[in-house]
Order: C-alpha cells, then structure tokens, then sequence
C-alpha cells in the first residue's frame, strides 16, 4: 500500500514536471472588480491555447500598481488609471513606459432603503453630492423632492453609507461627484478611499448592501453588476443632457461611446458624467496594465495574442457576466495600439 | 514532569561523568538546544516583527512625528493621517466588551468549577469550547444581522429614554456603533474567559475549600473569600487573554462599527478601530505615505498591546504581593 502511493506520487510529480515544462505561466495581479471575467478569459483562452496558463490575483486595483511596479507579476490591472506620479515611478524603475488597456466597463448605482416606498427614485448630481456632503439630511428636501413628482418621501434623516474599504467603486462615485460638484471637488476630492464628510462605511458591496438592508432610510452605492446579480433595488441618474437614465448595460456603453471620439492615445480615460442623452453617468473602464517591453519574447506573443483574442472574441463572453462591452471605436484603436508592446 | 523520573538518567549506560558528548547522544543536549532554539524564534520574531514595521513606518513618522497620535485626520487623498480615532475606538470598544464580559465570563466559570454538578459542568465546557471555535466573521454575520436590528429597536430605546441625558448614551443610534462592536466582541471573548478562569479554580488545591468549611465557611463564602482570591492570578490572565484578543479583533468589529473615523462621547455613534482599518484600505492604499501610515497604525496597535499588557503584569504583580500570596 505504502509502496503504491508513493509509486503514485511520483508519477503525479513527473506529470506535473512534464505538463509545467510544457507551458507558460503569465502572472497578474490586480483590481477585484473585473475579477469573474478575466478569470472566464483567462480559462477561456487557455482551452484554445493549453500552453499557457494565466494567473490571476485579485488583489486590488492598488496592490496591483505596486505589484507591476515591483516587476514581480508579468502584468497588472486596475479600476482607475495610474496617475502620473504612479506612471513616472514606472518609467524610472523599468526605462520603459506602462501601457492601459480597457478591458470592459462597469457602473456604480446609487442604491435605498426607504421604508414605504416602491419604483425607483430619481437622483439628480446635485442631490447625490449633496447628499454626500452631508447637507442634504432629510429624504423630503426639495432637491430630492423634485425630481421625484408625486412620491412621498417622508420626513426621516438621510443615513449615508459608504465602502470603507480601499475600492475601484469609491474611486468612480467620487470621480463622478467630483466633477459634478466644485464643492465635492474641493473638499473632498476622488480616490480609492476619502475622508468622507458624514455616513458609516460597509466593508465591500455586500458590506454597504447589508448595512442598508439593516438601515431604513440609509442609501449607499454599489457596483451594477452586483446590484444585478442579487436583485437589489437602484435608482436612476440624471445625466448631463438632462434624461433621468436608469443603470444597464446599453447605458454604459452609450456611455463609452459618447467619450470614444475624446479618447487620449493612453487610454486613461475617466468617463464619469458623459455626453450623450441615452449615457448612465456613473460608469468606468477597468484596464490591464502592460509593459511596453516585454524580454522574454514567447510571453511577450502570448500576451498580445490574449489582448487580441480579447477584444474580439474575449468581448462576447462580458454581457452574460453583467459587464459592459467596449464600443467599437475603442476596440479599434486598442488594436493598433497591441503593436507597440515590444 | 521532568521532576517526576528521577531514576531516568541514570538507567542508561554512560553513568559516572557525563561528557557533553555522552549528552548529545543520550539526546538530552540534542534536545535542550533544539528546544533553545525554537524558543528563541519567538523573541526572534517579535523582534523582526517590530523592526519590519517602524523601517516600513518610517514616512509618515518624519512628515508628523507625535501628532500622528494626536491628529483625528485620516484623508488618504489630501495626504493627511492622525491614527486618534482609531486608538480611541480600538480602546473603547475593547473597554466595552470587557466590562460586559467580565462579570458574565467569571460569574459562568465559578458556578462550572465550584457549583454545578460534574456532568453539567462539561457538557458545558463543551459548548464553551465549541464557541471558543467559531470563526470571527461568523460573529461578524451574526452582529450585522441579529445584534444591529435588535440595538436599533430594542437596546437603543430601553437605554436612550431613561439615560439619554448621559453624554455616553446620547444621540441617536444607527444600529452600528461602539456599543454594538463591544456587545460583538464580548461575545466573542466570553468563551476564553469562562474557559480559562474554569480551569483555574479546578486546579486550586482541595485543602483550601476543606480549610474554609473546616472553619465554619458557607459554600460561597469559600468559593467567594478563599478560592477565587486564590485563583486571581489565574483570572486576570483570562482577562488579559481576552483583552488581547478584542484590541487585534478585524473582521467582527469592521462588520459593526460603522467604519467612521470620528471620536464621539456616545457609545451609540460609529467609530473605527485600528485593526479594521488596516484591513479595510490596505490592499488598495495608493502612494508611499498612505501605505506607511497603515503600517504606522499596526506599530501603534503594537504598542497597544504591549503596553497593556506590561500594566497587566504590574497589576497581577502587586496584587500578588498585597493578596493571598499566590505564587506559580
């Protein structure tokens, strides 16, 4: 018995030696967000080309910057692009630059608990910024009140739930709130986290969605895709042409769309509060962060044959995993821009 | 143990003078040194532990120095960190707990050591360690979804109306909260306390109860006046074991506290902790400063504990000398 497992040990060993010799691990690590579909791509593309194995760690968009930076994950992701600060420690480390690639897109909804009441409520920016700032307490303010006609809101305190965690969603709801708001913008400003002015904070989406759920009259934000899978509640958004637009998926890739003409050759984009009358405001690309030069040339041909693969196919598997695919002008000029990885 | 077989040594052959060379192979140096060794990894890993983290802490202590303990601040985007809410919730809260566990963990232990029958005091025992067991984010669960709506409604009012005019149990509650992580964590640290103060009084020596009902002693008068005195050390241990485990407590306190780094008076308003704070932003901290300032609060956390825990010693220490003269 004792004999024959180790017989079987070792013939597992030997497989293992055989199998890894025979392919190419390419490791990432990064933003939690994107995290079921690259894990479906990463599967996906190793079924059509077994030879290589992708790994990836969701560790956080902020991890994922630093890991890349470090040289010690072949590639990075995150939720917000690299700032320019990040981008100069990058070039000064390695000598050569840092490339964005859009992956998919993702919104954050502003999500409520108000007791007694059914269909979903209207926000408009500056009742979301003032919300958030803390100067609008009550639910019947008239801010709220009137882009809500004929609902009766009552008369409770607002109570303001926020992530407490370090997050690509903070990072969004703050771009948003900070270009829709010169106060927010000043006092407060964007970030993975901030120093938020009132509210209590829920440790990730599910932290935020069961504080609201304990909370009557609480509202919070969380990502759409979450809210959609687990049938939560949200409410629609005015955005910048005036149309009060409820969070989907076509709505964000309006949104992409409506900034896809004004898109910088880096790709670091912020797409928050778009033009366009069919665009949902609070929405962002998620990006992989690649070397520009990449040695070992056999990993070098593999990533940009996944980057190819997923701008093409890759992008049908997005709307089933409630991601927003990349408008086609983005793809194309995505494609052009695979080259210059060398 | 060692004490126990003398005639062990002696049984092999190399008798008359035991050469450090006959030592190691009877083993005996062999094991004295190996043991020395992971002994020592102990203090080697506390050393390295407290290195790892003032050379990584060493930004933000330049840029604030003192007024990092001092700042209430915490704006990862202006670049501006004060860790006072976070010392003042991780101390609050563990305040809380231990005021509510203490009285309740000792009270169980006493009553399963000296008055319950043998059969129910372990079966007890049982579900004690059971508890004892469960994960904290259980608790965590348990806390958002049992203890939060039944504080809103229940506790808050039956508090709030007759004490509201105390600065502690003022304002309004949102279910989430110190008093909320306290009530957590004391319930999580109830198990260590029974358990440990349980098998204290176990072990004090029969002779004592014998000698108080020997003198006329109720039942509790020698439980109360001769065994507890006796086991104090013991006790405050537990205390102290619970303690730490409520200051370094993450995933519970972050689940109830409401992750709001303000220092309040009331026990009802949300605050933060230093452990739940380091868990929430650290994976996403962005930029030197930031990441080294959370580090910096895992120094203070640190700190915290060591410094309770020396006061731990002083007391046990002193009320050793004044007390019953236990010694171990």
């Amino acid at each position: 018995m004792k004999r024959f497992t180790g017989l079987l040990v070792a013939g597992l060993a030997l497989v293992a030696v055989v199998w890894a010799a025979d392919s190419l691990l390419i490791n990432g690590a990064g933003a939690t967000f994107p995290n079921p579909i690259y894990t479906k791509w990463f599967s996906e593309y190793h079924k059509k080309d077994p030879k290589i194995e992708f790994n990836y760690q969701s560790v956080g968009s902020g991890a994922g910057i630093k890991q890349v930076t470090d040289g010690t994950v072949d590639f990075g992701a995150s939720d917000g692009p690299m700032n320019d600060e990040q981008l100069k420690a990058y070039q000064d480390k390695h000598g050569f630059p840092i490339l964005h690639f859009p992956t998919v897109l993702g919104a954050v909804v502003p999500t409520y608990n108000v007791p007694g009441l059914s269909g979903a409520l209207n926000f408009t920016p500056e009742a979301l910024a003032g919300i958030y700032l803390g100067k609008i307490t009550k639910w019947n303010d008239p801010i709220i009140a009137g882009a809500n006609k004929g609902v009766n809101l009552p008369a409770n305190d607002i109570i303001v739930i926020h992530r407490s965690d370090g997050s690509g969603t903070t990072y969004v709801f703050t771009d948003y709130l900070s270009k829709v708001s010169d106060e927010w913008k000043s006092k407060v400003s964007k970030n993975t986290s901030v120093n938020w002015p009132v509210g209590l904070g829920g440790k990730g989406n599910e932290g935020v969605t069961g504080l609201i759920k304990q909370t009557p009259n609480s509202i919070g934000y969380v990502e759409l895709i979450y809210a959609a899978q687990n049938n939560i509640p949200y409410g629609a958004v005015k955005n910048k042409t005036g149309v009060f637009v409820k969070a989907d998926l076509k709505g964000v890739s309006a949104a992409a769309a409506g900034m896809a003409k004004d898109m910088p050759a880096d790709f670091r984009v912020s797409i928050t509060d778009p033009l366009g009358k069919d665009a949902y405001p609070i929405c962002s690309f998620t990006w992989l962060l690649i070397p520009q030069k990449i040695s070992d040339s056999a990993k070098r041909d593999s990533i940009k044959g996944f980057l190819k693969w997923m701008l093409a196919d890759g992008q049908g598997y997005a709307e089933q995993l409630d991601y927003a695919k990349l408008p086609k002008e983005v793809v194309e000029k995505e494609s052009k821009a695979i080259n210059s990885v060398q | 143990m060692v004490t126990t077989s003398p005639t062990y040594g002696s049984a092999g052959p190399a008798v008359a003078p035991r050469s450090f060379l006959s030592k190691l192979r009877n083993g005996d140096e062999i094991a004295r040194l190996v043991t020395f060794v992971f002994a020592m990894t102990v203090v080697l890993l506390t050393v390295l532990l407290v290195y790892q983290l003032w050379i990584n802490s060493a930004l933000p202590r330049h840029k604030f120095g003192l007024h990092f303990f001092t700042t209430s601040v915490w704006d990862p985007v202006m670049d501006e960190f004060g860790a006072l809410p976070f010392i003042y919730g991780t101390l609050v809260t563990s305040a809380v707990a231990l005021f509510l566990a203490v009285p309740l963990g000792i009270g169980a232990a006493i009553f399963l050591a000296e008055l319950a029958p043998q059969r129910i005091s372990d079966t007890l025992q049982f579900f004690i360690d059971l508890l004892a067991a469960v994960p904290s984010v259980i608790y965590g669960v348990l806390g958002v979804f049992i203890v939060v709506p039944l504080m809103r409604t229940v506790i808050y009012p039956l508090i709030n109306k007759p004490l509201g005019f105390l600065p502690i149990f003022k304002g309004p509650s949102y279910g989430v909260g110190f008093l909320t992580a306290g009530i957590v964590l004391a319930i999580m640290v109830i198990p260590y306390i029974i358990s440990v103060s349980r098998e204290v009084l176990l072990s004090v020596p029969r002779d004592q109860r014998e000698a108080a009902l020997a003198l006329g002693a109720t039942r509790w008068e020698s439980t109360w006046k001769v065994v507890v005195p006796f086991a104090k050390t013991g006790i405050m241990g537990s205390i102290f074991l619970a303690l730490a485990r409520a200051l370094g407590e993450t995933m519970a306190v972050t689940m109830v506290v409401g992750n709001t780094p303000k220092i309040a008076a009331s026990l009802f308003a949300p605050g933060y902790s230093i452990a739940a704070v380091i868990a929430n932003e650290f994976t996403e901290a962005t930029g030197p400063l930031y990441t080294q300032s959370l580090i910096a609060l895992g120094l203070v956390l640190f700190l915290l504990t060591f410094v309770l825990n020396g006061l731990a010693r002083i007391l046990i220490l002193v009320t050793t000398q004044k007390g019953s003269g236990v010694t171990r």
